[in-house]
């Protein structure tokens, strides 16, 4: 077991590496000028290669990549190009909102997609089975962005104008803030996320249950004389979760990292939307922050999932 | 070989003796089922409808009289320079340039297939190879490959397909070439689980006994087998592609204007949308129709196939 882990936390470095290295050289390989962005429309070029020089950008790519490595090998970050800020800070202060966004997105679309795959599996085939699963279908084969627009003109625009503010248009406010407030902004983006993402669990609880209300064991249960609901909810579903625990680590640690077109919509000022005006702004030590920190969520998600597998099931035993 | 003629297969077979039971294979099985589901008729007739339009395009522009990047700002525009609604002259109303929105969603449809066909067939011919190659091959190759699998997949994708658009510049290659990069691992993974399975079976062993070489096994004995799970996974990738390309062109990253297309229209109909309800809805309504009905088909014909069969990840460009 600790080879197992030693080796997996190796690969997530590895692949930490990889994906920096990846991004930092794509940058030098873009025809991009940050020091011209910066300095302005009409800058003469004394400035442009001060800004260069400050920003450390005239040394060889080489150089500047040793830099990057030996400082983040010290935990720093960098500093944004634009604000000057530390990486560090910057990432901090957005991970609060996106951690928010995508718990509570997770909670929805879990009681929607595994309530809906259930109801599918105990009549498959049936209107129950074919009405839901076209409705969670229909969220996943719209743009999240198309979802988001929706829901703000219906439930923010329309119901303003007839005089009714449930909901504010965007924004986010600290939940140690205002509890209240915090989830009515929230609350449109959950749903948003919701949607596009409920399809997904419904067809794995859908498959999986079907599976298990199958097996001997389901047999014996009902035929001792329990209950129907018990008999799926304890006895079927518990074990059907399996795929569903599997695919929620791997949604989660992708959605931690930045759920950028939620945020974006929604004006939420979280890692997706940070990520998002980095990469508009070419303000590479913050682009090269969030993907590692996107990364990092994504690699741990599927360490925690193996070691999950490992734990629950003995057939699952690593090499 | 395709679903039809493997169903005629079987029935030939089995028609040597007329009075025997008929013997039916799984695919036999799954058309039969198919045929008869309303749903599954449903979506298909929509895809060809959607299809049939795409082709018409151009014949449609020609019997309007508007062709797709035409601009009418006297009669496509309101005084005060806005879309004007669905009329005899414009049937679905204009977009905010005063172009002809029926025949741009008709162009915009070939694009929007164009890049859901081909982003899936990339990602499906590099993970079906990949996925063979490592399955088959096993030891240092299937570690390789499947590391490399794993980490194309743990990749944050719309943060560095975002990058990759942003660095190379918006066109329509790109955005079909960073979509199948970032779907192929998923089939790939699919494949190579598969193939380890299969590698075992009796008659991969007597295959390889009787001299066939490595390439003849990997695609002549054990890629029939995956047919399915592939078709499925593919059906269902094409959504997925269509609905990335809408979130790129939401996203200022799309194919480059004044190339239609239903994403690029969406986004264009933002601003719009308070004065011109039929600027959003009708290219969004086009998007959704294709987009559910693939979903719709992938779902019924992985129901019909195998009824207890998972899917990979699910979308993610949230």
């Amino acid at each position: 077991m600790a080879r197992f882990l030693v080796r997996r936390l190796l690969f997530g470095l590895l692949v930490l590496w990889i994906v920096s290295g990846a991004v930092f050289l794509l940058f030098f390989v873009a025809p991009h000028d940050p020091a011209r962005l910066i300095a302005g429309k009409l800058a003469t070029p004394q400035t442009i290669a001060l800004v260069n020089h400050r920003l450390g950008l005239d040394r060889p790519v080489g150089d500047q990549y040793a830099g990057f490595i030996g400082r983040l090998l010290h935990g720093d970050l960098g500093y944004s190009y634009y604000s000057s800020a530390p990486v560090g800070e910057l990432l901090a202060s957005r991970l609060p909102v996106t951690v928010s966004l995508a718990l509570g997105g997770a909670v929805l679309w879990l009681l929607v997609g595994v309530g809906v795959g259930v109801a599918a599996a105990r009549r498959p085939r049936s209107l129950v089975d074919r009405g839901g699963t076209v409705l969670v279908l229909a969220g996943l084969s719209m743009p999240t962005f198309l979802v988001g627009l929706l829901l703000l003109y219906f439930l923010f625009f329309r119901l303003h104008l007839a005089g009714i503010t449930l909901f504010p248009p965007g924004g986010y406010v600290p939940l140690t803030q205002d509890p209240v407030g915090w989830a009515q902004h929230l609350l449109l983006p959950w749903v948003t996320l919701a949607a596009v993402t409920a399809a997904t669990y419904s067809r794995l609880t859908r498959g999986s249950m079907l599976e298990v209300l199958g097996e001997d064991y389901i047999r014996t249960a009902r035929s001792k004389g329990l209950t129907e609901e018990r008999v799926v909810y304890r006895h079927g579903l518990r074990s059907a979760l399996t795929p569903v625990v599997t695919q929620l680590g791997i949604d989660l640690g992708t959605l931690l990292g930045g759920v950028i077109v939620t945020e974006q919509v929604f004006g939420l000022p979280g890692l997706g939307q940070l990520a998002w005006q980095s990469v508009t702004t070419q303000d590479l030590p913050v682009i090269i922050g969030t993907v590692l920190v996107a990364s990092a969520f994504i690699v741990v998600a599927n360490l925690l999932v193996d070691l999950g597998y490992a734990l629950l099931d003995p057939r699952v035993r690593p090499a | 070989m395709t679903v039809t003629a493997l169903g005629q297969a079987a029935a030939g077979a089995a028609g040597a003796r007329p009075d025997a039971i008929q013997g039916r294979g799984p695919w036999r099985l799954a058309w039969e089922r198919l045929r008869r589901d309303p749903v599954t008729l449903a979506s298909a007739a929509t895809l060809v409808l959607i299809a049939a339009a795409a082709i018409a395009a151009p014949a449609v522009a020609h019997a309007v009289g508007h062709g797709p990047d035409d601009q009418y700002p006297d009669i496509g525009l309101t005084p005060a320079g806005l879309p004007v609604g669905p009329s005899r002259t414009f049937l679905l109303g204009t977009d905010n340039l005063g172009r002809d929105l029926l025949v741009r969603i008709l162009y915009g449809a070939r694009i929007s297939l164009l890049v859901g066909v081909v982003a899936t067939l990339l990602a499906t011919v590099a993970g079906v190879v990949v996925g063979l190659a490592a399955g088959y091959l096993g030891g240092a190759v299937d570690v390789v490959l499947a590391r490399f699998m794993d980490m194309v997949l743990s990749f944050p994708y719309l943060l560095l397909a975002i990058a990759l658009v942003s660095v190379f510049g918006a066109s329509l290659t790109i955005s079909m070439l960073v979509i199948a990069f970032f779907s192929w691992a998923a089939i790939g993974r699919v494949v190579r689980g598969q193939t380890l399975s299969i590698r075992e079976k009796e008659y991969v062993e007597a295959s390889w006994s009787v001299g066939s070489g490595t390439l003849r096994v990997m695609f002549v004995e054990i890629l029939p087998n995956l047919l399915a799970p592939v078709l499925v996974l593919a059906t269902l990738l094409v959504p997925t592609a269509i609905v990335f390309e809408a979130t790129l062109s939401f996203l200022g990253l799309g194919v480059a204007p004044p190339t239609p297309t239903w994403g690029g229209m969406l986004s264009d109909s933002l601003a719009f949308y308070q004065v011109a309800w039929w600027f959003p809805l009708f290219p969004g309504l086009a998007l959704l129709a294709t987009t559910l009905a693939f979903n719709l088909l992938g779902d019924s014909v992985r129901d019909a196939l195998d009824p207890t069969a998972g899917r990979g990840s699910g979308g993610g460009d949230r």
